[in-house]
């Protein structure tokens, strides 16, 4: 007894001249992120992140931590809230399976260049590397799905560690960076330094594009006869939505988003094409297949959009910005790369535009409009709409009706993911939340929830299949124990409906473990967690149950059952050219 | 075609791996690769030997150069260079002639003798690499018992100075 005051005695004596000046790794980590201006963290506990769990109990008034009901939930909250507001997106775990279950998250926001900075715990600094209760590698197993990733060696470099991961995770092409902190360098002490410059010799974004090539791409514009602006996330990370349509409408250009750039340019302006790519429309498809001149920004000639590369756009000169130098002629040549932030590039060529060029480029190019206008008749985005059964496409049509295409409204992957994106049209950048370059199939309702967080005000919907609803329905706890107003719509087909459509046209009809019968009572499951369900199985039951459920406050299921083996058309065929569309 | 590239990167903990699991995540090959400090010890120079048609080496010196903690990427094979591979071989010499005979040819090459035993010579051997691969395919018949090779060393020429 005697001993352990002495002890204590001894160890406060050490101590107390320090606390004046000194923070704990965990108090170090709390205080940057709110000077850097976090307000929201997603999360999940656990043994190595103790410390830092005890900080931010005490901290709860000023940094708002949502607990989620697993981690990869959690990681795509935290994509969600980014790509809704467009700063970064704060997850924290623990130690080994804690940064397993994220790795999902982590993975699907490095393919879709979403700035995350994902905060794992690890095993204290001695017991790295002895396979010790809950150690994984974590920096091994996130270095190749990270823009970067810091193992943190004492609390001294904590702070800027912190500072830079959240510069690099939203500079240049966003990305996620993962921190990993041993448990004890949440307990050191260390001085809390004041914000530093940021040095990263080797880390140079690119900003304005050069001047030179600035001139040329605006020459070969003029001068084309069949240009065609295809345009893509790149846009919506550079916030250059306004340069998108002045540029536009100055040339009477024709716009094709990508599924990432849904939003970028809204859909209902005269000037867009609608999707390009394997589910885009006709007349995208075709625009770009006979264009003589591309503009592509801030995309990168992903396969779901290019088809087979070999018979891409044969007519074609590429002129391709983008502000990550990787992506120009990484899978189509580019004949004229321009390097740069989106928004930069097309202010510089806006700069660069004459009155001349554009009166004599709005001429020239009646022909191809007219042109555009005959694909776009030959072959506009048609279904059978039926009385008996809800037709997704119809639901999605319902869903703009009710909320004039402004609602944020994230998906998950496959069929509804793709209705949504040819006939909800998005009106404004960061509305479209979904996972693109990942396909990760339980994204979209946790991603919902992220954005909701962001903005409690705004009409969030997931818009997600049966299928993929199930991968993270758990979350449902997480929305209603935060009393979000979070839509979910299940598109139910009780199939997982795009590999089934795959199996019926490439695989003669031989389904396989595509049917998802025992299946919970969507309804049912709402009403467990608290929530509200609600059910249509027949059209005319369809436009009261969406404006009642969306209109309701709270977590609201609407399960709406559509016709179960629907196809999304157009498609392209895996293999083959963006011309040689199936359209029905 | 095979290309020598000259990387030089922070010495940090972690960044080779970096590099190299790079090259694996994306099917680019490695011929050869040695890393050392500079004369900053905080910064590393990496040679690195790969192959590929002039697209791949493109993205390969594109996604290199994205790596944050890399500060340079200088394809060598552009320009003039010089290269360099060293090995430490153990080479089979049962007999005193064949011990003169490995001497001999050592010593047309340059390369030096610098332990032996009863049965074996061990030879340090410093060549570009055509050189280098000849005399490894003169000194197979003796038997070579082991080898160790650097991987290539390069380094951009400085041109003369015009007279």
């Amino acid at each position: 007894m005697n001993s352990i005051t002495a002890l204590d005695q001894q160890h406060e004596g050490v101590r107390a001249p320090q606390e004046d000046y000194e923070l704990t790794g965990a108090e170090i980590l709390v205080e940057t992120l709110l000077r850097e201006g976090v307000d929201t963290i997603f999360g999940y506990p656990g043994g190595a992140v103790l410390h830092i769990y005890d900080e931010l109990a005490k901290n709860q008034h000023r940094l708002r931590h949502i607990l989620g009901r697993h981690e990869q939930g959690a990681v795509h909250m935290a994509e969600g809230y980014a790509k809704a507001t467009g700063r970064p997106g704060l997850a924290l775990v623990t130690s080994g399976p804690g940064a397993t279950n994220a790795v999902t998250g982590i993975a699907n926001a490095f393919m879709d260049s979403t700035p995350l900075v994902v905060i794992t715990g690890q095993v204290p600094r001695k017991m790295i590397g002895s396979d010790a209760f809950q150690e994984v590698d974590t920096i091994g197993i996130t270095r190749p799905c990270t823009k970067y990733n810091y193992l943190v060696r004492n609390a001294g470099e904590l702070a800027e560690i912190v500072q830079e991961g959240l510069y690099l995770a939203n500079s240049g092409r966003p990305g996620p960076v993962v921190i990993d902190i041993p448990k004890d360098v949440t307990a050191e002490r260390a001085f809390l330094s004041d914000s530093k410059t940021i040095s990263l010799p080797g880390y140079r974004p690119a900003e304005r594009a050069n001047p030179t090539s600035i001139e040329k791409a605006i020459k070969r514009i003029v001068n084309a006869k069949r240009p065609i602006l295809y345009v893509g996330g790149g846009v919506i990370h550079a916030g250059a939505s306004d340069e998108l349509l002045k540029l536009s409408e100055a040339l009477n250009l024709p716009v094709t988003p990508t599924l990432m750039g849904l939003g970028c340019f809204p859909s209902a302006h005269p000037l867009s094409l609608g999707m390009l790519g394997m589910h885009g429309t006709y007349w995208a498809n075709m625009a770009i297949s006979e264009s003589d001149l591309i503009i592509a920004i801030g995309v990168r000639f992903d396969d779901r959009v290019t088809g087979a590369l070999e018979k891409f756009a044969p007519q074609a000169e590429i002129i391709h910005v983008d502000v990550d130098p990787s992506s120009v002629s990484k899978n189509v040549r580019a004949h004229l790369p321009l390097v740069g932030d989106a928004k930069s590039a097309m202010q510089q060529m806006l700069e660069s535009l004459s009155s001349e060029m554009c009166a004599s480029l709005g001429e020239r190019l009646s022909s191809w409009w007219e042109q555009i206008n005959q694909w776009k008749r030959f072959a506009p985005l048609i279904y059978e709409n039926s009385e008996e059964v809800i037709k997704p496409q119809f639901l999605c049509q319902e869903l703009h009706r009710l909320t004039g295409g402004n609602a944020i409204i994230a998906t998950d992957v496959g069929q509804h993911q793709m209705w949504l994106a040819q006939y909800y049209g998005f009106n404004g950048p960061r509305q479209s939340i979904t996972s693109g370059g990942l396909g990760a199939m339980g994204f979209g309702f946790p991603a919902a929830l992220g954005a909701q967080l962001a903005f409690p005000d705004r009409q969030v919907i997931a818009f997600v299949g049966d299928g993929g609803f199930q991968m993270t329905a758990q979350e449902l706890a997480t929305a209603v124990q935060y009393g979000t107003n979070t839509k979910v719509i299940v598109m139910n087909n009780n199939y997982l409906g795009m590999v089934r459509q795959w199996q019926e046209l490439f695989y003669q009809r031989n389904y396989s473990a595509v049917g998802m019968d025992g299946s919970p009572d969507f309804v049912k499951l709402a009403e467990a967690y608290g929530a509200v369900g609600l059910r249509a199985t027949k059209p005319r039951e369809l436009s009261g149950v969406l404006e009642g459920g969306l209109s309701r406050s709270g977590v609201v299921v609407m399960d709406i059952a559509v016709s179960a083996e629907e196809n999304v058309y157009p498609m392209i065929p895996p293999g083959a050219g963006l011309k040689e569309m199936v359209l029905a | 075609m095979r290309h020598t590239l000259a990387i030089l990167l922070e010495n940090r903990f972690g960044e080779l791996a970096r590099i190299v699991g790079l090259f694996s995540a994306r099917g680019y090959n490695i011929e050869s690769l040695t890393v050392a400090e500079t004369l900053e010890p905080e910064i590393s120079r990496v040679t690195l030997v790969t192959s590929g048609d002039e697209k791949t080496i493109e993205q390969i010196v594109k996604q290199l150069e994205k790596q944050i903690r890399v500060l340079s990427v200088t394809d060598l094979t552009l320009n003039d260079h010089i290269e360099r591979e060293m090995a430490l071989l153990h080479v089979e010499s049962k007999s005193g002639n064949k011990r003169l005979e490995i001497m001999k040819l050592a010593s047309i090459f340059d390369a030096r003798v610098i332990d032996a035993s009863e049965d074996t010579v061990t030879l340090e051997a410093m060549a570009e690499r055509n050189k280098f691969d000849d005399l490894l395919r003169l000194l197979q018949p003796f038997g070579i018992r082991e080898i160790a090779r650097s991987g290539t060393l390069a380094i951009g020429r400085v041109s003369t100075r015009t007279p």
